[in-house]
């Protein structure tokens, strides 16, 4: 009687089938447009990509780690790209970086804005809280079976996903940020008769931007797992590569792909890492200024608190 | 002199529902009994006052009284719940928003405890802050920052950024800020209480030197009545939310009013808050020229000093001498030069600084004219802890 298989079992998967082919169905123009931005700018950035040569990329994303992070990252990212280059994966590492790409782009264009209301407003934070706990805590494997449903299967699906996984930290920590300003600069700002636009631009963002910064590096790290994981539903990239080598049981195969992909991470990650640190350590004058400058390599700050404090 | 402005029965309650505990707070209840009753917490409770303009007004307390919200009432970066505030008679309190922020950016300016500079922007950056917000175009505005940057001695240091100042000059900056804006009401919030002491001390005499230049309104918060006596023009002294006390500087220390202040009125440095006036004796001096009146003048063994027509100190005759002029001998030979002169406005500390025996000191007023001698005895039993009661005061000045 109380065996686990004579129970009356509830046909929830069957419930959620109907519901989503039903969704699927008559929202069918809701999930095109959603779908088309994220294609358009995958298959633009990855044409782009896939387009330049490779030497010239290489240098391209090396003087980039160089004027982000420092010396070393550059001549990492060199090597690294070559090591790619020369295990022939080179193309899938492209497509996979067209994948980050896109997400870091759609993650900013509406995790920034998410975040920064978020922080302006409790009973946002309070709606947007859960959702990105589940988000959070969800397994990406998760992900894929809502993703395939309503998106279908391939590279722009996928790229679906791997948006969906990576925004939760930058809306986090951009909600963050803000909310840590110190309390008496946005007193400051407000005494001296700032509107809420003067405050967020004039205050809040510049001083939020290095908390910012750090919530982007963790979004790409997320974007990258993601974008492996969502080679099972037929997204290219190094995901692939593996996916298809463990199928082929060509242990090989999913060796090469496996370090393409971790090289390629830690790339990213010391070139995002970089930006934020960068601007911990040298403060910039907003927004604009703060993305130039960090865009430019370091120097010393000159004059010492010592020798500006004898000439009081 | 006119009132700037004008606080009328202000309170301000931190909790959910204010109205609530509003009505129980007029109907006489303590701060105690509505926190029990209501959960609400009294920050201001029926506070009025009037701060003259070109004046600095102190707002003294300690941390919990409320004078950091008062503060921030007046420019309502904290809206209070009932009552009515004023500058120049507009009623801030009902200003909407657009005219509230038009205020904060042409009339109030404020100075933070910590300075509130934003620390990614440069010296030159933050002065003009202010301006940027209120629209003014770049050039101008750097040139405006320039002046006041000028003004608080920063010029040299307008492309630094404020990480790179000390304490004392950040704050320098925050004032330039708040120059800036030509706001005529300063608001300062603990704007020396982060500072070391000897730097505090230089702030405060800036401020003074500022303030003689530019006359502005100043609403100076401070936990620190030495503080308070040394820079207000006036006082008010908050506990729990209220003005227990508010009045000039020394009237506060000669007649505390109740427990609570005369406690910290204990410790006040009295030798740097009284001036020579307060231990003045009046003493009819000899005119030159006038050798009648020797004979009627007063001889309580004291000296007397001799003045020209327009009352200008020219020496002093001892008791001896007196008579002999008395007598007929020429004034001119007998006085003289062994004296002092101070300022009625001159503190006792630099005033028993020149004390010698033997050696007399003439008050005069800020035209030359003698007004009195200083009784040396008096000094000591002014700047002697607790104060003398009001009625001796009056006593020394009648």
């Amino acid at each position: 009687m109380f065996d686990v298989d004579n129970l009356y079992v509830v046909p929830l998967d069957q419930w959620i089938q109907v519901g989503v082919r039903w969704l699927a169905m008559h929202f069918r123009p809701l999930f095109q447009t959603i779908k088309w931005p994220v294609e358009t700018l995958l298959t633009t950035i990855d044409n782009g990509l896939q387009a330049i040569p490779f030497p010239i990329l290489i240098v391209v994303f090396a003087l980039l780690a160089w004027r982000a992070a420092s010396r070393g990252v550059a001549l990492f990212t060199l090597i690294s790209l070559i090591v790619i280059a020369f295990i022939g994966l080179w193309s899938e590492a492209m497509t996979t970086l067209s994948l980050i790409a896109t997400a870091i782009v759609v993650c900013v264009i509406l995790g920034i804005p998410i975040g920064i209301l978020c922080a302006r407003s409790d009973r946002a934070w309070t709606i947007v809280r859960p959702v990105l706990d589940v988000m959070q805590t969800t397994p990406s494997f998760v992900y894929l079976v809502p993703v395939v449903m309503l998106f279908g299967v391939g590279t722009v699906p996928g790229g679906v996903a791997v948006i969906v996984a990576a925004i939760s930290p930058l809306i986090r920590f951009t909600n963050l940020g803000i909310r840590l300003v110190d309390k008496e600069m946005v007193e400051a700002g407000r005494a001296f008769g700032a509107t809420d636009r003067q405050l967020l631009w004039e205050v809040q963002l510049p001083l939020a931007l290095p908390t910012i910064l750090g919530g982007l590096n963790q979004t790409v790290l997320m974007a990258m797992v993601m974008s492996v994981i969502v080679s099972m539903i037929g997204a290219e990239g190094l995901g692939l590569v593996v996916l298809q080598g463990l199928g082929r049981l060509d242990v090989g195969m999913a060796a090469v792909g496996g370090i393409a992909i971790v090289l390629l991470a830690m790339i990213l990650d010391r070139i995002t890492q970089g930006l934020a640190n960068q601007d911990k350590a040298k403060p910039t004058r907003g927004i604009r200024a703060a993305v130039m400058q960090a865009l430019r390599p370091r120097h010393e700050d000159a004059g010492s608190f010592e020798t500006n404090h004898q000439q009081v | 002199m006119t009132d700037r402005i004008t606080v009328d029965g202000v309170y301000k309650i931190f909790g959910k529902s204010p109205e609530l505990a509003l009505s129980q707070m007029k109907s006489g209840e303590t701060k105690e009994t509505v926190l029990r009753r209501t959960g609400q917490v009294v920050g201001l409770s029926d506070v009025s006052l009037a701060v003259p303009a070109g004046s600095i007004y102190m707002i003294m307390g300690l941390s919990g009284s409320g004078k950091s919200t008062l503060a921030r009432c007046i420019n309502r970066l904290i809206e209070p719940d009932a009552g009515r505030i004023l500058i120049d008679g507009e009623e801030i309190t009902g200003a909407g928003e657009a005219r509230l922020r038009e205020i904060r950016r042409t009339r109030i300016s404020m100075v933070f405890q910590h300075f509130g500079l934003l620390p990614n922007r440069t010296v030159a950056e933050n002065a003009e802050f202010g301006l940027k917000l209120r629209g003014v175009p770049a050039g101008e505005r750097r040139k405006k920052a320039m002046e006041v940057l000028e003004v608080v001695g920063l010029a040299s240091w307008a492309g630094h950024l404020p990480g790179t100042l000390s304490g004392g000059m950040r704050q320098r900056v925050g004032l330039a800020r708040a120059l800036a804006t030509d706001a005529d009401v300063l608001i300062m919030d603990e704007a020396f209480s982060a500072l070391d002491p000897l730097i505090r001390s230089e702030m405060q005499d800036e401020l003074l030197r500022l303030h003689r230049t530019f006359q502005k309104t100043i609403l100076f918060i401070t936990h620190d009545f030495q503080e308070a006596l040394k820079l207000g023009t006036r006082v008010a002294i908050m506990a729990d939310g209220m003005v227990v006390r508010e009045g000039v500087p020394q009237d506060i220390v000669t007649n505390p009013g109740n427990d609570y202040v005369a406690a910290f009125t204990r410790d006040v440095d009295r030798a740097r808050l009284f001036d020579a006036s307060s231990v003045m004796v009046e003493s009819s001096p000899l005119k030159l020229g006038d050798r009648a009146a020797a004979k009627t003048l007063n001889r309580d063994g004291e000296p007397i000093f001799v003045v020209d027509d327009s009352m200008r100190v020219l020496g002093v005759v001892g008791p001896q001498q007196l008579t002999r002029v008395a007598g007929g001998a020429a004034v001119q030979s007998l006085m003289t030069k062994d004296y002092e002169t101070v300022s009625d406005t001159t503190k006792l500390s630099a005033v028993a600084n020149l004390y010698h025996r033997g050696r007399p000191i003439a008050v005069v007023d800020e035209d030359g004219r003698f007004m009195g001698r200083v009784d040396p005895l008096r000094i000591l039993s002014r700047i002697g802890a607790p104060a003398a009661t009001p009625s001796q005061f009056r006593g020394v000045d009648a």
